[in-house]
């Protein structure tokens, strides 16, 4: 079991108040996943400058000590935002490269790279994990959320949704797969993309992302991974411009979707919705088996 | 059924834990005025208004969560709202309505009484159902009525994929499209009886305009209930 939430607002004027609707929504799935949570904002970002979310283990860890790296390029310019065990490192260099970055700083873990994601996740219960990164306090277009009981691999920070592997792109997940090992094997040898973990859900957002990054459309990638994965699975997509929601054939694992004239919201179940403002007048559904359910903002 | 009197009890779950909540409900025997409740701010809670065994009334103001009325016996329950997985699950008896759609395995398993649904169910409505009536006003999902044994379905929209599959003798009804039917489960003629029980489960929902005559009767094939011999080499 896990919980997996996501918001999505269509309404401009309620951006200020994201986090602070979708905090309680996180922590209302303690009870599907108590092991460790996670959280994927999309929020600002200029074209040309790109957001670089790490975590290191060390609560010393020199933030600045990275600015050498992100200011390499001439010209560059980069800036550092301590959240916690988390930073932004936010650059316009075009050249860097996180394979580098980890390798020069040991034990440092990218969670995501774009112009507007930003993933905070760790050990724990949601309620630290939120208070901890003040998720109530984050402004942003949308954010997709997870509350971990692990099946497949260890409970690590490494290990917690949302995953991220491409710029902008993540997934969560609830459910898990049977088949990552031939699939996370077939993309090492044909795509050449590396894995971090030994997790299912790695495995389903390389195959998304990879996909995407070849472009095809989001649709038409998550409709072959009703073909290509066999598992339980329903997964919540963020990408920069929305946000995507896809179950397995066969239903395994629940999903509540409501929406109103300000917002699209989805939760694994109901009462992570319930305390959402205008929620009694929303239309709320579940959505189908196998359907792709789609949302972006204008560009 | 009714709507409440004005003067029923009323349980808000913002105030009180729903263990609380489900104690008041399931230490009322029913009798006089103290058998009608209100169950508001219910939030998607799971298990609200579950193992009632007395006549009460109870209606429930909004959404809610897993096994709503789980093992209903004699007690009318009316969720004005939608309801998550197993509603009325293993009810033995008594009324469950839900005024809006319900999650997965709606009935499931249940030995009698009748749920209503005036929306749709999802998948696996009335999984291994035992003797209870389901009447679902709008679609039902894949998988539904799965291993039902008895009891009747009587779906007024369309029903997914593998209809009754490993269907015993339970009756499904159908007004729309159907999907694909399961293994063992096949269309069968409407005879007089049929006509009347349907006639008499589309009453006790509601849906006294609608006519029995525009169904569809599906049930078992009867192939899976005996080992045939010349199987033997699949196993």
């Amino acid at each position: 079991m896990c919980g997996i939430v996501g918001l999505f607002l269509k309404s401009p004027c309620m951006r200020e108040a994201l986090g602070g609707m979708f905090a309680p929504m996180l922590i209302e799935m303690t009870d599907r996943g108590p092991d460790s949570a996670g959280v994927a904002v999309y929020r600002g970002g200029e074209r040309g400058r790109t957001k670089i979310t790490a975590f290191h283990p060390r609560s010393d860890f020199d933030w600045d000590s990275l600015l050498g790296d992100a200011e390499s390029d001439r010209g560059a310019t980069a800036n550092v935002e301590i959240n916690g065990s988390h930073a932004v490192v936010t650059t316009n260099s075009v050249s860097i490269d996180i394979g580098k970055l980890e390798a020069d700083f040991p034990g440092l873990q990218v969670m995501s790279v774009g112009q507007s994601i930003e993933i905070y996740k760790e050990t724990g219960l949601p309620t630290e994990i939120a208070e901890a990164f003040k998720v109530s306090e984050m402004n942003g277009t949308h954010a997709v959320g997870h509350t971990r009981m692990a099946t497949e691999s260890a409970v690590t920070t490494a290990g917690s949704h949302p995953f991220s592997t491409g710029p902008d792109f993540c997934l969560v997940h609830n459910g898990s797969l049977s088949n990552h090992n031939r699939l996370r094997d077939l993309l090492r040898r044909r795509a050449g993309i590396e894995f971090k973990t030994e997790n299912d859900t790695e495995v389903a957002a390389a195959f998304v992302s990879h996909r995407l990054a070849a472009g095809q459309s989001l649709k038409a990638t998550l409709e072959d991974c009703v073909k290509e994965l066999d598992g339980f699975y329903t997964f919540v997509v963020g990408t920069k411009n929305g946000f995507a929601v896809l179950r397995d054939p066969f239903a395994c694992k629940p999903a509540v979707l409501a929406e109103t004239s300000g917002f699209v919201a989805f939760a694994s179940e109901y009462r992570a919705l319930a305390s959402l403002p205008g929620i009694n007048e929303a239309e709320v559904w579940e959505p189908e088996p196998a359907v792709v359910y789609n949302w972006e903002k204008a560009a | 059924m009714n709507s409440l009197k004005s003067n029923a009890a009323t349980i808000d779950l913002c105030e009180r834990t729903l263990r609380e909540a489900n104690f008041a409900l399931q230490a009322s025997n029913g009798s006089g005025e103290s058998g009608y409740f209100k169950v508001t701010n219910p939030g998607g809670a799971h298990a609200i208004a579950c193992g009632l065994d007395a006549p009460v009334d109870v209606e429930i103001r909004g959404h809610a969560g897993y096994f709503c009325a789980g093992m209903n016996k004699l007690a009318r329950v009316r969720v004005v709202g939608n309801a998550g997985q197993g509603v009325a699950e293993n009810m033995m008896s008594g009324l469950v309505w839900v005024e809006g759609d319900v999650s997965q395995c709606a009935g499931a398993t249940a030995h009698g009484g009748l749920l209503v649904v005036d929306g749709n169910a999802a998948a696996r409505c009335g999984i291994s159902l035992k003797g209870g009536d389901i009447v679902v006003k709008g679609n039902v999902g894949h998988m539904s009525m799965f291993m039902a044994q008895a009891g009747r379905l009587v779906v007024l929209g369309d029903a997914g994929d593998s209809l009754g599959d490993s269907i015993y003798e339970a009756r499904i009804y159908v007004r729309g499209q159907v999907g694909t039917l399961g293994s063992d489960c096949l269309e069968k003629p409407m005879g007089a009886e049929h006509l009347a029980e349907l006639g008499e489960l589309l009453d006790r929902s509601g849906c006294e305009k609608v006519d029995a005559g525009e169904f569809r009767r599906f049930g078992s094939a009867r192939n899976l209930y005996n080992f045939k011999v010349e199987n033997l080499d699949d196993y």
